[in-house]
């Protein structure tokens, strides 16, 4: 009684306070200002994004805990935070010109990106299963709206309706296995739930399938993938960007800390999903893509398969696996939204183009582009000494060295099936005949694309500033 | 000197090769045969200083390669044998890079040609000066290579590609003997270097090698494959079919490799290893065989043969077989010596037929000929010269080494010698018909094709010459050396470079045979001569009627014993149709359709049916989610919750 009268510390939660009262505070503006904040309001968002992750690096290190144990701010927080806020950022970044060109340039997104980052920040330091329903609903809720943003197209509100109605089965899912967990441990806090279970039955187990079927949903891993492709190509591009970016780094973030912290003990069994999820999301993901005409459709795909790779490192469920799925879960962040800044370039006088026989002949037309945009497609094909080889390097040694010869081995089979569609794309740009050439690059796809560009060009040659910080966030979960 | 000798020929191929495009083809001509005189000079005077003035060397040029116990030099190895052979290849060589300068004008791409040319001199001269098997090797694959350019020199000509490909890859089966032969050889020795193993080989007598779980004896087992390796180059009987269609290349080359030189490479190398066949009795009786069979069989399809390269190509196959017997009964010095003056008179006869050839404006066949003796009366007189060398009329160079080896197969104590003798008397009498044949159906008579015929005129003297200078080797190259090849100067003149095995009497028994002996290979001659004019000068109608009296004799000599059609039917349709299903069959349908072309439709397939589960249906997409978790709990139930 005396606890909860009492206020909580506030330090940790900091860059999620700032965000949700900038977020309202904009919301002010926005409401007041009309149309013609938008700009500013875009602009201050990208700042305070800027500013949330500033604080984070800038609090104090080592593990804080806060609202009795709901919320901790460790290593592995604060590394996902940057990660999350720094895609966030680079989201609102690119999607200034689309809105603009489509004359969708609202106050409202910038808005409903910071309250959906705030949510990742709750979740990815979600230490109780409220803290991480809290956290998954409200980035979530601000997905769904973000999604059928374009509200004049049939597409995007079709687009925002399945995701809406399949997130919430997904939820429901979610709690019913919260339920079924508290039930049999008796208690909502990871590290309780961790000793609990070590007795093991069938009940946890049963709430454990179904709170990981619910974060499978999030990190969209077959078979809870199938919104993903419809979502991804009815979304207006800049929200799909959004969405194959910072929202995949919380939900693995939070799928690492609940198999990590709260069910160490019966690592088996969820070992056992784990592996057949990643093989499942691999496999789809690279045969599937195969078929694809429409480049969004093709990085839904893309998505999904590389979500199952990432799953191969936890799946080990080691401290390297982990810092496995930490790195690639980076690299990946910046070679999508370096592929989605040249999705965005690709338009043309008469509008956006998305088919993916569209970039043909890109070589002659904008060589630069064409040679940054396959640079990153080899680096997704896992092509040394690109930065996409070193993240599947990881994730497999930890794979192999937790004994899982047979997970590795189909992983790196189904990387050669993911690679065709990836050189077909090289192909298609390098050796078809030109088309007409897209409009100019704007500026800040420009800075998305050789930020991207560049760390995947040179992550080989100075590794280690990532790889330290990985281990470190990794070494803060066991 | 000797350095000169051999690597001049090697500076022309690489001028007229590298070069030839900038310098013009005229320059390339004269670099290439200009250097090839020089060397030739210099092969003279060391055949002077080696084989009269007794001086042996043997000069070291580099290590060439050291790898475990097998240490090889670079080294070339000055004894008779070797100045012998550099005398016939350098001559033969020079005289036909003259020749070629008239022969080739027309064509374009001369400095290849002469390039081509001085690589086979260079690999020859390589072959002979070898000190080691594995330099002995290295020759003998260069003159195969220089072959195998030189008779597809005319790619675009389908029947010349495929005859260097027959030439190569026939060569091939008896090289593999002769590697084996050599691998064998270091197997017992420890030593590829000819002064070891000779020294070593009496320690042999009697070794065994165990081949595939039979004992062989280890000296017989050796020089029957290193015979096999002979067998290809000089195109001995069951390895010969390569050498006829070999003279689809420029009749030069002809002359120069498939009569004078490399054919002749694995009788020298019989004698070069004479001191491993002296101690193997078996194969020296399997080397007598092959020769004395090759001699009569080659002999028998040159009677009918009607292109003139051809018949003069059988001609070739048959006088090696003849050296070859000579080996056998080890009388290697004869065998040289019949080497050497079948050098001369064989290339005059090529080169003949090639100035025959150039006046006929490339036809070759000789029942279009006929007449000719008054059109060309030079290269007429020439080719009866080079005949009657050829067949031995007496004082002429053939006269005396031809008789010599039948005199030798006569005295021989290997009971396959008197095979050897009477093949070689019944080849002497068909070698004189054939030949006559030759004469009398090219040059006598009436022209059966006018046409060419009033086209025909001399060759220019670039052509001639060398011919005249053949002509007079055909003659005067027999008495001279008789005493020195075959006479009482053998073992002055040869000394270390030929072993003659204790008992090895050969040399003194083949002067003492009976004169019937001596006088038949002349009587045989003589009669081979008149049979001829009978049929092709006084009745030309018998040929006629009895080629269609006996048709199938003669469709079987016509058709070269079929020997081509077994070969196709036992090892190219065979290999052709392995090659084929391992391509269609192993290649195509298994490995591609179930390797890359099977993996890629397979992928596709998936592919297509993964794309059709993503209807666009909400409840499908709920269905799979709740699809998915109930799979999991099952699995839990029943399976993994333990």
């Amino acid at each position: 009684m005396t606890a909860s009268a009492q206020i909580p510390d506030l330090l940790p939660v900091l860059p999620e306070i700032v965000l949700i009262v900038g977020a309202l505070a904009l919301l002010m503006v926005g409401a007041y200002g009309g149309e013609r904040s938008s700009p500013l309001v875009n602009v201050a968002s990208i700042m305070l994004l800027a500013a949330a992750a500033a604080i984070v690096t800038w609090l104090p290190s080592g593990k804080l805990v806060t609202f009795g144990g709901s919320f901790v701010l460790d290593d592995f927080a604060r590394f996902l935070k940057v990660l999350a806020l720094g895609g966030s950022a680079a989201a609102i970044l690119m999607s200034l010109d689309y809105f603009r060109r489509e004359k969708i340039l609202k106050f409202e997104y910038p808005v409903l990106i910071l309250l959906a980052t705030a949510g990742m920040g709750m979740l990815v330091s979600a230490g109780d299963l409220i803290a991480l329903y809290l956290g998954l609903e409200l980035m979530s809720l601000s997905l769904y709206v973000i999604a059928a943003f374009n509200r004049d197209s049939a597409k995007s509100t079709e687009a925002g309706l399945k995701y809406f109605v399949l997130g919430a089965l997904s939820s429901g899912m979610l709690l019913y296995g919260c339920s079924l967990i508290y039930g049999y441990t008796g208690t909502i806090a990871f590290p309780g739930i961790a000793q609990a279970a070590a007795q093991g039955g069938l009940g946890v187990t049963f709430g454990l399938v179904f709170l990981l079927a619910g974060l499978c949903f999030k990190v969209s891993a077959v078979p809870f993938h199938m919104w993903t492709p419809d979502v991804y190509e009815g979304a207006p591009t800049p929200v799909t960007a959004f969405f194959a970016s910072a929202p995949k780094v919380a939900a693995m973030a939070i799928f690492m800390r609940v198999a990590i912290s709260a069910f160490p003990t019966i690592l088996v069994q969820w070992q056992q999903i784990l592996v057949f999820v990643a093989i499942a999301s691999m496999a789809l993901g690279s045969f599937a893509a195969i078929g694809q005409r429409n480049i969004k459709r093709l990085m839904a795909y893309s998505s999904i398969g590389h979500m199952g790779f990432a799953l191969v490192g936890l799946a080990a469920g080691t401290q390297a696996g982990v810092q496995g799925v930490l790195v690639y879960i980076s690299i990946y962040l910046l070679m999508t939204l370096g592929t989605f800044a040249c999705i965005l370039s690709m338009k043309r006088p008469g509008g956006m183009v998305e088919d993916i026989s569209d970039l043909a002949g890109l070589s002659r037309t904008s060589p630069t582009m064409a040679f940054l945009l396959a640079m990153l497609l080899f680096s997704l094909a896992g092509i040394p000494p690109l930065a996409g080889f070193f993240a599947k390097f990881y994730v497999f040694i930890a794979a192999i060295n937790a004994g899982l010869y047979a997970l590795a081995v189909i992983g790196v089979l189904t990387s050669v099936v993911g690679a065709y569609y990836y050189l077909m794309i090289v192909k298609i740009m390098y050796f078809d005949e030109p088309q007409r050439s897209f409009d100019p690059m704007p500026r800040e796809q420009v800075v998305v694309l050789a930020v991207a560009g560049l760390f995947n060009l040179l992550f080989f040659a100075y590794p280690a500033p990532l790889l330290d910080a990985a281990t470190a966030a990794a070494k803060s979960l066991f | 000197m000797y350095q000169a000798i051999v690597f001049l020929p090697l500076i022309g191929c690489l001028i007229a090769g590298l070069f030839g495009r900038v310098i013009g083809p005229r320059p390339s001509e004269l670099v290439t045969t200009l250097l090839l005189f020089a060397s030739m000079v210099l092969s003279w005077i060391a055949l002077a200083q080696v084989g009269f003035g007794h001086h042996d060397e043997r000069i070291v040029l580099m290590n060439w390669m050291t790898s475990g116990n097998l240490k090889v030099d670079w080294a070339l190895r000055i004894d008779t044998l070797t100045t012998v052979m550099l005398v016939v290849v350098t001559t033969v060589s020079a005289l036909v890079h003259l020749y070629s300068i008239g022969y080739m004008h027309e064509d374009p791409h001369r400095p290849r040609f002469f390039a081509y040319l001085s690589l086979f001199t260079f690999a020859m001269l390589a072959l002979v000066t070898a000190d080691n098997l594995a330099q002995l090797f290295f020759g003998w694959e260069g003159v195969g290579l220089a072959s195998y350019l030189l008779i597809g020199f005319w790619y675009h000509k389908p029947e010349a590609n495929a005859a260097a490909i027959k030439a190569f890859v026939v060569n091939r089966v008896g090289d593999f003997g002769f590697a084996i032969g050599i691998f064998a050889i270091f197997m017992m020795t420890g030593s590829i270097d000819f002064d070891i193993i000779f020294a070593q080989a009496p320690a042999l007598v009697g070794k065994t090698i165990n081949f595939f779980g039979w004992q062989a004896d280890a000296l017989t087992l050796i020089c029957l494959f290193l015979f096999m390796g002979a067998m290809g180059k000089s195109a001995q009987f069951l390895l010969h079919t390569w050498l006829p269609d070999a003279m689809e290349g420029p009749t030069p080359v002809s002359a120069l490799i498939h009569a004078a030189t490399m054919v002749t490479a694995g009788v020298f190398m019989v004698a070069r290893l004479s001191p491993l066949f002296e101690l193997a009795p078996t194969a020296q009786t399997v080397v007598i065989f092959f020769g004395a069979t090759t001699a009569l069989f080659a002999a028998t399809i040159g009677l009918v043969q009607n292109d003139i390269k051809r018949i003069v190509a059988y001609s070739t196959c048959s006088q090696l077989g003849y050296m070859f017997v000579a080996m056998g009964v080890g009388a290697y010095s004869v065998g040289m010596y019949h080497l050497f003056t079948h050098a001369f008179f064989k290339a005059l006869l090529f080169l003949g037929s090639g100035s025959v050839i150039h006046a006929m404006h490339h036809e070759q066949d000789i029942r279009h000929m006929g007449g000719l003796k008054s059109k060309i009366p030079f290269t007429y007189w020439m080719m009866v010269i080079g005949t009657l060398a050829l067949t031995g009329f007496p004082f002429t160079a053939g006269y005396f080494s031809k008789d010599a080896i039948i005199e030798a197969a006569y005295a021989g104590k290997n009971p396959m010698a008197i095979y050897g003798f009477v093949c070689t008397v019944a080849a002497a009498l068909l070698t004189s018909f054939y030949s006559w044949r030759l004469i009398f159906k090219t040059f006598h008579g009436k022209p059966h094709d006018h046409h060419h015929y009033d086209g025909a005129h001399e060759s220019p003297y670039v052509m001639l010459v060398p011919l005249g200078a053949l002509a007079a080797g055909s003659i005067l190259a027999g008495w001279p050396f008789y005493e020195y090849f075959a006479g009482h100067h053998v073992a002055d003149f040869f000394r270390a470079s030929l072993t003659f095995a204790q008992g090895n009497t050969i040399l003194d028994d083949m002067h003492h045979v009976p004169k019937a002996v001596v006088f038949t290979p002349t009587v045989m001659m003589a009669l081979g001569f008149l049979l001829a004019y009978q049929f092709y000068i006084r009745r030309p109608d018998i040929p006629v009627s009895l080629a269609q009296q006996h048709s199938v004799l003669y469709r079987f000599l016509l058709n070269k014993w079929y020997f081509d059609e077994l070969y196709d039917f036992i090892f190219v349709r065979p290999a052709k149709w392995l090659g084929y299903t391992l391509w269609k069959r192993g290649d195509g349908w298994l490995i591609d359709g179930f390797g890359p072309d099977g993996v890629s439709a397979r992928v596709l397939d998936v592919t297509r049916n993964v794309v059709r589960l993503q209807t666009g249906y909400l409840y499908h997409y709920a269905f799979s989610m709740l699809i998915g978790a109930a799979l999991l709990i099952t699995w839990f139930m029943f399976a993994g919750a333990h």
